[in-house]
């Protein structure tokens, strides 16, 4: 089967490795992966700031690269739920597009619900040293459903435990522009968040929305904690050689010595 | 009430610098949204109902007019008499006017939003009247001169050592070294206060959760009785609702009771739930000799059919304040008026218009939650969204915002153009954050940097990189 990596923006510009373990794990499960050129943003950010015409010309873009294949991936619940849910009513007045955006939509799956639900994937090979605690980002929970799809893969973790926050389907406060339009409130829910992770004494946060990810690591960061931070991804295929997010690159072999 | 919603930015600002304030909503947390799980847990069948309970008001909105036509014909049969009104000030008119035919001095009155919608309170007090609370957070905070924070809980906001100073100021016949230390005590004192109010009353104004058409009956529930004692004891009863309060019939109420105190307090019931139809009849004990239902429309009428028409399913439970992140870190009062939470940023807009209201909608992160919890289904997440797109197209937001959006627009239409430049900034960026693998201060995302740091990006794109490795592929 075909799939379209939609990799999405984030990944794209931050963190390629969440890119390169997405198709891993893809392509051990058997897909062909493709990944078009003319892909940048799913367009939310025009969406949730009401600027619709944006967004539409944005997601006419998105259409037209993705079409030809049959599943759609990106691991993002957030870009696969602006995708899946709000390309629909974007242009649920349009004729011609219409049926075009419904079944973009009908393909288009979150990373690990796709690995779990579509490709069911067993045997993972994967192993992890530590103590994980799984943040449910909002959109992967809500609008697409992932609760238990990414628990069940982790059980699959050679070496990792996995440890519950009674608050991990709490928003975050990252809210895409939100979190700068108004960074005292979204301050405030990332550092109750911080608190919950802190509780469970997890070594390792882990998610799979970027956007998340780098909102609670960014404050973990500031209040001084060492806990790693990672895409789920990066575990679930075995890819966590690259420092966890926000922390430096030292353990890469020093470039001076070589010279 | 006069909104302050306008500020809302400051507002927010000063209640997230206020401790006491912390430490109340930090009670939040496990208290209602815990025991509403719970009740739910033992009710297989709770999702279900919820889909009813959204039936229910659907229909009765789809047949607003009948229902609310043969609601007041029962009124009048019991011998009541409703009193339609269109604006707040229509219904204060309306209040003041059945007050001082009344001959009233002291007006009690139960917890009732659309009272502080109208402001009430200060109308009649404009006129010689006293209200008096008799909620018990409405209480506490008329002794303060503060509107609520919260449609279910008033007195949200306030520690219990913050009620034991208002109460040494404000009852102060009473001897200056009684110990005010545990609740029990706060309760008992302002029971006893309120005694002599409910019986030297001369008008009872409560709200009500629901009216019926079937019967012409209002439904009032409590978990104090203090409904009951303002509306039995005084000569005359006034019951303030808005209109898509209406239900069908008997049945139809009881279905939304099974939802509506589980959604909000997470109890199976509330302490006490009274349907009252009509005046005292013959044969009555007691009861009042009049009852005047005052019915308000205040924009309602001009959403339904819109964008918003499902919001006026509400039952106001406040599962979607208690449930708010966003909402747990700024309380009630920074909303600016009557309501709050998600409920009050998709509804304060409607009933006092975008202009003053434009953070709002926008004050959300789109979690879902309020969705989700929300005991009669209602989109708020997809209406706050709607209201972003009014602001857009009446260009109601900042022009720097505005251009921002755009700009990136441009750019994510046009791939080629996108790589050329988010390509470099990138790579600038990586190799700058190699070394801490994080940025404390980044120019132009001073908000970010003031409480997070900021993750480096790896330095190469993905797609870059991607491509790159398949032409080496394909050439070798
Ligand atoms: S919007 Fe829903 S959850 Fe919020 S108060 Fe109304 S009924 Fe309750």
């Amino acid at each position: 089967m075909t799939v379209g990596l939609f990799v999405t923006c984030l990944v794209d510009l931050m963190r390629p490795t969440v890119g390169f373990a997405t198709v891993k794990l893809l392509r051990r499960a058997g897909c062909k992966v493709s990944v078009p050129k003319a892909q940048t943003c799913c367009g939310q950010p025009a969406y949730n700031s009401g600027d619709n015409p944006d967004a539409r010309a944005i997601a006419e873009k998105v259409i037209e690269a993705f079409e030809g294949f049959d599943y759609v991936v990106a691991p993002s619940g957030s870009c696969a739920g602006m995708i899946k849910h709000h390309y629909p009513s974007l242009f649920a007045d349009d004729p011609e597009m219409a049926p075009r955006a419904v079944a973009l939509a009908g393909r288009t799956f979150e990373l690990v619900s796709f690995l779990a639900d579509v490709l069911k994937v067993e045997n993972l090979e994967a192993a992890y040293d530590g103590i994980a605690t799984y943040h449910d980002s909002c959109s992967s929970l809500r609008e697409m459903g992932v609760k238990e799809q990414p628990r069940a893969l982790l059980a699959q973790v050679r070496g990792m435990t996995l440890t519950e926050s009674p608050e991990s389907e709490t928003c975050c406060g990252f809210g895409g522009l939100f979190c700068v339009k108004y960074p005292d409130i979204s301050g405030r829910m990332v550092d109750a968040k911080v608190d919950d992770i802190i509780a469970t004494g997890a070594d390792t946060l882990l998610a799979g929305d970027l956007g998340c990810l780098m909102n609670i690591a960014g404050r973990l960061h500031r209040r001084g904690s060492n806990i790693r931070v990672r895409h789920i991804a990066e575990v679930l295929a075995g890819m966590t050689e690259r420092p966890p997010l926000g922390e430096p690159a030292a353990k890469e072999k020093p470039e001076k010595e070589a010279g | 009430m006069e909104s302050t919603t306008a500020a809302f930015r400051e507002n927010a600002a000063k209640a997230l610098g206020d401790s006491k304030l912390r430490d109340a909503l930090s009670k939040l947390t496990d208290g209602f949204p815990a025991r509403r799980r719970e009740a739910i847990a033992r009710l297989p069948e709770f999702d279900a109902l919820r889909d009813a309970a959204r039936d229910i008001k659907d229909h009765v909105l789809a047949n607003l007019d009948f229902y609310l036509e043969a609601f007041e014909a029962r009124v009048i049969e019991a011998g009541g008499t409703v009193h339609w009104c269109r604006t707040a000030a229509e219904a204060r008119t309306a209040i003041l006017r059945i007050c001082k035919t009344a001959g009233a001095k002291t007006v009690t009155k139960g917890k009732s939003m659309i009272g502080e919608e109208i402001a009430i309170n200060e109308h009649l007090e404009e006129h010689g009247i006293e209200p008096v609370e008799t909620d018990l957070g409405e209480y506490i905070i008329q002794l303060r001169n503060e509107p609520p924070s919260h449609i279910i809980a008033p007195a949200i906001h306030l520690s219990k050592e913050q009620v034991a100073d208002t109460f040494r100021e404000k009852h102060r016949h009473l001897s200056p070294g009684r110990s005010l230390d545990e609740p029990r005590a706060l309760l008992d004192e302002a029971r006893g206060e309120l005694r002599r109010k409910f019986i030297g009353a001369d008008v009872g104004l409560t709200g009500a959760n629901m009216l019926i058409a079937e019967t012409g009956s209002i439904v009032l529930v409590t978990n104090e009785g203090n409904a009951d004692l303002t509306y039995a004891l005084p000569r005359v009863h006034i019951v303030i609702a808005s209109l898509e309060k209406i239900v069908p019939t008997l049945e139809d109420a009881t279905t939304i009771l099974r939802v509506l105190a589980r959604s909000a307090t997470g109890q199976e019931m509330s302490v006490y739930t009274t349907f009252c139809t009509g005046p005292k009849r013959q044969d009555d004990l007691d009861g009042p000799d009049e009852f005047h239902v005052v019915l308000l429309d205040n924009g309602r009428t001009k959403m339904l059919g819109g964008e918003f028409h499902e919001m006026l399913r509400c039952i106001r439970c406040g599962a979607c304040l208690n449930h708010c992140p966003v909402y747990k870190a700024i309380g009630g009062h920074a909303y600016g008026w009557v309501y709050s939470g998600p409920m009050g940023a998709v509804l304060i807009p409607n009933l006092i218009g975008l202009e003053e209201t434009g953070d709002l909608p926008n004050a959300s992160t789109l979690c879902g939650k309020c969705e989700a919890v929300c005991p009669v289904r209602i989109p708020l997440p997809r209406m706050l969204r709607t209201w972003r797109q009014r602001q857009f197209e009446q260009k109601m937001n900042s022009p720097a915002a505005r251009a921002g959006i755009r700009a990136w627009a441009f750019l994510a239409r046009r791939w080629w153009l996108y790589r050329m430049l988010t390509g470099p900034v990138i790579a600038v960026l990586g190799r700058l954050g190699r070394a801490r693998g994080r940025f404390r201060y980044l120019p132009l995302a001073g908000g970010w940097t003031k409480l997070r740091d900021f993750p480096a990006p790896e330095g190469g794109t993905f797609v870059a990189q991607w491509h790159k490795a398949r032409r080496r592929e394909g050439r070798t």
